[in-house]
């Protein structure tokens, strides 16, 4: 069971198992500790541990599962949803300096990992063997490989290349009480339950991940990307139907509104055409002869549908060039108002045109502009709500605004997060995405990996009470979520 | 046609009298697994397409649908299950495939069943109708629960409906025919798929290493070019004979073992015939070799085995380690803590 104990007491347990310079126990030291990528939560944690190598990690599990003391995991701490936001009577485990590449073996195209090896460094270690590794969320200089599991990361290639979960072949971890599991292995397959693919995603709540054995993939010969600008939302989206129905799997399928256009054209220059209502990027790769195949199919839909205006990459410097506009989309909104607020939900990709126009409506009434970026391809949306936090109650009306938007995404038959996980931030939504018997389906499978309750507890799966709480918001059709439970 | 209710009601009644139920589809794959008990459920009235947008890429069916009826409306649309999933059967239906978790020669290119499952609604073993996942490809609300029904052998719930991640079918397919050793056929296979050529399946016996390329018709004609073969066809017919288990190698009557390997590893120390599919990955062995041996040698190649026809034994499945043997067990009453579901059928002790 989880119990309160003293700083003091904790420090002196820990110190007993592991080198008292792997444990941060000041505020000033533990202070860039006290949010992850969402900072608008933040929390001191009891203590900040970093250790150097997996029988340290194990020592103090062993002693937190001892005491009684919850420990939320941090990789490199680009999260986007809370989920690594301390907890003031928890350890802080940050797996950051377990970052050695173990082995890359060419033949069986795989490698293993510690979990603090950042995403990038495994495709420049992959590379000189004509390998990489393929899921690329944006955040891939920094973020790290255990980080991505738990979170089942994406990026722009999922379409194509699939996300964490289709690319991790084993997952070594260990339980809150420090007993090491293997989950998956070097075969395709493993006996029993699938339980790799519920570690994926898992948010820090079902056990700690020590080594993981990821996928390779050959390097595509060559990747060319087309630019296209349409008058509305609508021709771009019927687009992407256009190029999809035609049997094309695109690299990358990527969507910007006109404010974001806007506003990486004021910040970089990308070159994207002026006035645009919407501006779509599609990357095809693979052979040169395929991709000169469907470069020209994809240019005849792009023309079809109504662009106004197409150009293609003719260099891998222009082709960089434009993708440029893309990644810098969320630095370049952030230069509009002081702060933004990306969401992260996913709707069937024939409701784009009508959920856009729907969160437009909601911008308008709740007086904070909205810019959206997002991967058309599978219908993975972000919003970005602009504001002020400096301003009296903007927050506040953003985060509504937030989980208005993720409402329309639940409602049009998607998700509330896509790839971004729940975390702390989008806990709430869970309340309406699930019901409350779905809700004690996760309990349950969690109590099976963790019975004590120890790892990140309160993240990611909300519990009865909370959302009975918060019945008062989440009123549809006049029925309250969940009518047979107790309310407070 | 929609039965939900009906097997409901049948589950909950179950339930309240403790009679433990045998899940039951299309009856294709019912030698598979340890031996069902129970009283029959049947679930192949269940059946129907619920949604499919191909625009999309997303098809939503009952349980009880045929797998051969899914494959033929997705065909009409230029569309396909990636996976290739076996169906050893005409009945075979959509739920006990996901049951089985099996896939077809493709799976090393293009992912598994478990890859292409976006949602599956169930009722777990406290009669409560639950959905996990859904139509989209990018979900992280929750635990992957969806996935986590491909391969449990209808322990854990009934499926009642699942939505796959479907893809345009290749535009273009070649077979290529090489002659040489198993061990040759390993590492040609292994070497090709770290290479950028539209592999989408290998397999090999008897001297002939077979490999399939699909795609583009320029890409697949340029890769049939480089790579030279002995033979070289446009006959798929292989493909589907491997995947349906029609092939003459698995018409012998010794026990049919599956090992799940490493996909380098060297050919296996094991007497009888051995076909190598997924470019080594998965190999078939009839051998009347011990089951103990047999496991042995699974093991030392990084993977395990599985008695997938005859032969006997108490467990088909191989066992795990003894801490992921506990997790199991806490997985299985996590979702069904009264043992409703198939008791037995994938460990013999539960």
């Amino acid at each position: 069971m989880m119990k309160t104990i003293p700083r003091k007491q904790l420090l002196a347990e820990l110190s007993k198992v592991v080198p008292r310079d792997i444990l941060l126990d000041s505020d000033e030291a533990m202070r860039p500790f006290e949010c992850d990528g969402l900072s608008v939560y933040r929390k001191l944690p009891l203590l900040v541990a970093l250790p150097e190598n997996t029988a340290q990690v194990r020592e103090i599990l062993v002693s937190c599962n001892r005491l009684g003391v919850p420990v939320v995991t941090r990789g490199a701490g680009t999260g986007l949803s809370g989920g690594a936001l301390p907890l003031e009577e928890g350890l802080l485990l940050v797996l950051s300096r377990l970052n050695r590449i173990l082995e890359i073996d060419p033949l069986s195209r795989t490698v293993r990992v510690e979990p603090g090896v950042r995403n990038l460094a495994v495709s420049e270690a992959a590379a000189p063997h004509g390998l990489y590794y393929a899921p690329d969320p944006s955040s891939q200089i920094a973020c790290s490989i255990g980080g991505n599991v738990a979170e089942n990361s994406g990026g722009v290639h999922c379409l194509k290349y699939g996300l964490t979960v289709h690319n991790v072949l084993e997952v070594k971890m260990l339980t809150a009480a420090g007993e090491e599991i293997v989950l998956g292995g070097p075969s395709l397959d493993s006996p029993g339950y699938d339980l790799l693919a519920v570690i994926n995603g898992s948010e820090g709540m079902l056990g700690i991940i020590t080594e993981v054995l990821l996928r390779l993939l050959p390097l595509p010969e060559t990747a060319q990307v087309v630019l296209a600008g349409f008058a509305s939302i609508e021709d771009a989206a019927n687009a992407v139907a256009s190029i999809i129905g035609a049997g094309i799997i695109p690299a990358g399928l990527e969507m910007m509104d006109r404010l974001s256009v806007e506003a990486v054209e004021d910040f970089i220059a990308p070159g994207y055409p002026p006035g645009a209502e919407a501006v779509l990027l599609c990357e095809l790769d693979g052979g040169e002869a395929e991709v000169a195949e469907q470069m020209l199919h994809v240019r005849a839909l792009l023309k079809e549908n109504r662009a106004t205006s197409v150009t293609v990459s003719a260099s891998e410097t222009e082709r960089l060039k434009l993708w440029a506009g893309r990644k810098n989309a969320f630095p370049a909104v952030g230069r509009i108002r002081p702060d933004y607020y990306c969401m992260d939900g996913t709707i069937p990709r024939r409701e784009l045109s009508r959920v856009l126009a729907e969160i437009s409506e909601a911008s308008h009434r709740f007086g904070l502009q909205v810019a959206n970026v997002f991967h058309a391809g599978d219908g993975n949306l972000h919003p970005l709500i602009l504001y002020d936090g400096n301003a009296e109650g903007e927050l506040e009306r953003a985060e509504q605004l937030g989980a208005e938007i993720l409402h329309l995404c639940v409602q049009a038959g998607g998700t509330v997060t896509g790839e971004h996980g729940v975390g702390m931030e989008k806990i709430d939504s869970m309340c309406e995405q699930f019901s409350a018997a779905e809700l004690e389906q996760f309990h349950a499978l969690k109590a099976a990996f963790d019975p004590a309750g120890l790892l990140n507890p309160g993240k990611a799966v909300p519990t009865l009470n909370r959302c009975a709480e918060l019945g008062a918001m989440h009123v549809h059709g006049g029925k309250l979520p969940f009518p047979d439970i107790p309310r407070f | 046609m929609d039965q939900q209710q009906q097997i409901l009601d049948q589950v909950r009644a179950a339930l309240e009298a403790k009679s433990p139920l045998a899940l039951q589809g299309g009856g294709t794959k019912s030698f598979y697994g340890n031996p069902s008990q129970g009283a029959a459920l049947d679930l192949s009235g269940h059946s129907g397409v619920v949604e499919y947008d191909p625009g999309e890429l997303v098809v939503t069916c009952r349980a009880g649908t045929r797998l051969a009826a899914i494959r033929e409306l997705l065909a009409q649309n230029g569309q396909y299950l990636p996976f290739e999933p076996p169906a050893l059967g005409d009945s075979a239906t959509i739920g006990g495939t996901v049951a089985c978790g099996f896939s077809g020669p493709g799976r090393p290119w293009n992912g598994s069943l478990r890859d292409y499952l976006l949602g599956a609604k169930i009722i777990n073993g406290r009669g409560e109708v639950l959905a996990f996942g859904g139509q989209v490809m990018k979900n992280v609300a929750g635990y992957d629960v969806s996935r986590l029904m491909a391969g449990s052998m209808g322990t854990l719930g009934v499926i009642l409906e699942v939505s796959f991640k479907v893809l345009p079918r290749p535009a273009r397919e070649l077979t290529l025919v090489f002659e040489c050793s198993q061990d040759e056929a390993i590492l040609r296979a292994n070497r090709w798929s770290a290479l950028p050529l539209p592999l989408s399946a290998a397999s090999w016996h008897d001297g002939r290493l077979s490999l399939r390329l699909s795609g583009a018709v320029s890409q697949t004609e340029k890769a049939a070019e480089q790579l030279a073969a002995d033979e070289l066809s446009e006959d798929q017919a292989h493909w589907r004979r491997l995947r349906e288990h029609e092939l003459d190698f698995f018409g012998s009557a010794s026990p049919l073992w599956r090992l799940s390997l490493s996909p380098a590893c060297p050919a296996l120390n094991l007497d009888g015939d051995c076909l190598l599919d997924w470019g080594g990955a998965q190999r078939w062995y009839t051998t009347t070799e011990s089951t103990g041996e047999v496991r042995a040698a699974a093991e030392s190649a990084g993977g395990h085995a599985t008695l997938f026809r005859g032969g006997s034994g108490a467990d088909r499945f191989h066992p795990p380690a003894p801490a992921m043997a506990e997790l199991q067990k806490r997985v299985k009453q996590a979702f069904d803590p009264h043992g409703l579901f198939n008791p037995f059928r994938m460990n013999s002790d539960w």
